[in-house]
């Protein structure tokens, strides 16, 4: 009782702060000087329509380039801190390499034809309808394959099988939802949109797959190997960017092309890219290590 | 619909809303995981109070396009620092969240509890 008080009492002097600050509050009518800066200049040196993504990615690309680390920490951490313990589960580790052996070699080319056919839509636009729509059906395929052979050996296995529903709804949505997060990532540069949510948009299909399929398990030391060479690449592209244009992850080093145009704004649509990539796969062993 | 108040009036008042809930969920409850719902929520609540603060009178999206030519935007684009700066929020918010969770996994496989009140040793 007396605890709840307490929380009571610390809750109305927030709602006070709160509300003291809503009320002194006055809505802008004209932009900052530094906003006022990023949004004249950003679609004239950039050649980014979208002003939000040539500030995360150029005026503030070191921050995100931080911020990339920090998912990474995390991934890591989070690793080390669910990591199994020796004694405890050693049954389970028995059961699970059965089922998992043969799965994760179907499941290998999934992931391997997602990465790649994101890759291809990034480099070129003209490809890039044709090869997510291969990507899709591959994937559909291989979906379709596990879950074959999924009933057979799932019977001792402790997870539930996933209902008629959710795997049917699987097949049909995992290709959509990893072609609108490749979508989504691609276009950063010209609509909202962008590395961040584009990642966002695949691992959450990560996760889709890993619920529909219990028993199935992720190519963690693939993702990781992928995540490693984005990271790689995206301070390569920083380092470019300091090498022959202005400084440090300044994109300005490939032509800005017509502005609109899918090629187009520099190095952005690149950086773009390779954070949606590193962002999906990080994202995606995050989810995995929670699921032991 | 037209209220009388301002967007980013309401928007204020929303975000600050879901962050007294969140505090007040954290404060009260005695579930880890609820504790971490709660500062979900407070998170979300002070995302939109960041988003909020960069609303213009009017203003739209700061993306180019039909709707808004280069010359209109320095008028009529929102903020787009507070939007950025989210997208920075949100990627940290999720971050700590995990890493809360991990830590809740292994306070529940230490003491097979949830509950806050079993973890007595850093209480002081």
């Amino acid at each position: 009782m007396m605890r709840h008080i307490l929380v009571a009492v610390i809750v109305v002097l927030f709602g006070l702060i709160f509300a003291r600050m809503v009320g002194g509050y006055v809505e802008l009518d004209a932009l900052r000087p530094l906003a006022l800066d990023y949004v004249t200049r950003a679609p004239v040196e950039l050649g980014t329509p979208n002003i939000i993504t040539g500030i995360l990615i150029t005026y503030r690309g070191f921050d995100t380039l931080g911020e990339v680390a920090v998912l990474f920490m995390v991934a890591a951490s989070v690793g080390l801190l669910l990591k199994k313990d020796d004694a405890k589960p050693a049954s389970a580790k028995v059961s699970s390499p059965k089922v998992s052996g043969e799965k994760t070699a179907a499941a290998k080319p999934v992931l391997a034809k997602t990465e790649a056919a994101r890759a291809a839509a990034a480099r070129s636009a003209a490809a890039k309808a044709n090869a997510s729509a291969r990507a899709a059906t591959a994937g559909s395929v291989a979906v379709k394959s596990t879950k074959e052979a999924a009933p057979a050996e799932d019977d001792e296995a402790a997870p539930r099988e996933a209902s008629e529903i959710v795997r049917t709804g699987t097949e049909i949505l995992l290709p959509l939802i990893f072609t609108f997060g490749a979508y989504v990532i691609v276009n950063g540069h010209l609509s909202a949109g962008g590395g961040f949510q584009g990642g966002a948009v695949v691992a959450s299909g990560v996760m889709l797959m890993l619920l529909a399929r219990p028993g199935s398990t992720l190519n963690v030391a693939l993702l990781s190997i992928i995540e490693s060479f984005a990271g790689v690449f995206y301070v390569g592209l920083g380092i470019l960017g300091l090498v022959l244009a202005g400084g440090f992850l300044d994109p300005r080093f490939l032509p800005k092309g017509e502005f609109g145009a899918f090629i187009s704004a520099g190095a952005i649509p690149l950086i773009s890219a390779l954070l949606g990539i590193k962002v999906g796969a990080e994202l995606s062993v995050i989810i995995d290590r929670f699921r032991s | 619909m037209t209220t009388g108040l301002p967007v980013s009036t309401i928007l204020l008042t929303t975000g600050f809303l879901l962050a007294l809930i969140g505090i007040w969920g954290m404060l009260t409850h005695r579930n880890i995981l609820r504790i971490i719902i709660g500062f979900a929520v407070m998170d979300t609540g002070l995302h939109l109070v960041m988003v909020a603060t960069g609303y213009i009178t009017l203003g739209t999206a700061p993306i180019i396009d039909g709707a808004l030519s280069k010359a209109d935007a320095a008028s009529r684009a929102i903020d787009p620092i507070p939007s950025a700066l989210v997208v920075t929020a949100i990627v940290i918010g999720l971050s700590v969240t995990a890493v809360m969770l991990a830590y809740a996994i292994r306070l529940y496989a230490a003491k097979k509890t949830l509950s806050i009140d079993a973890f007595t040793e850093s209480k002081w």
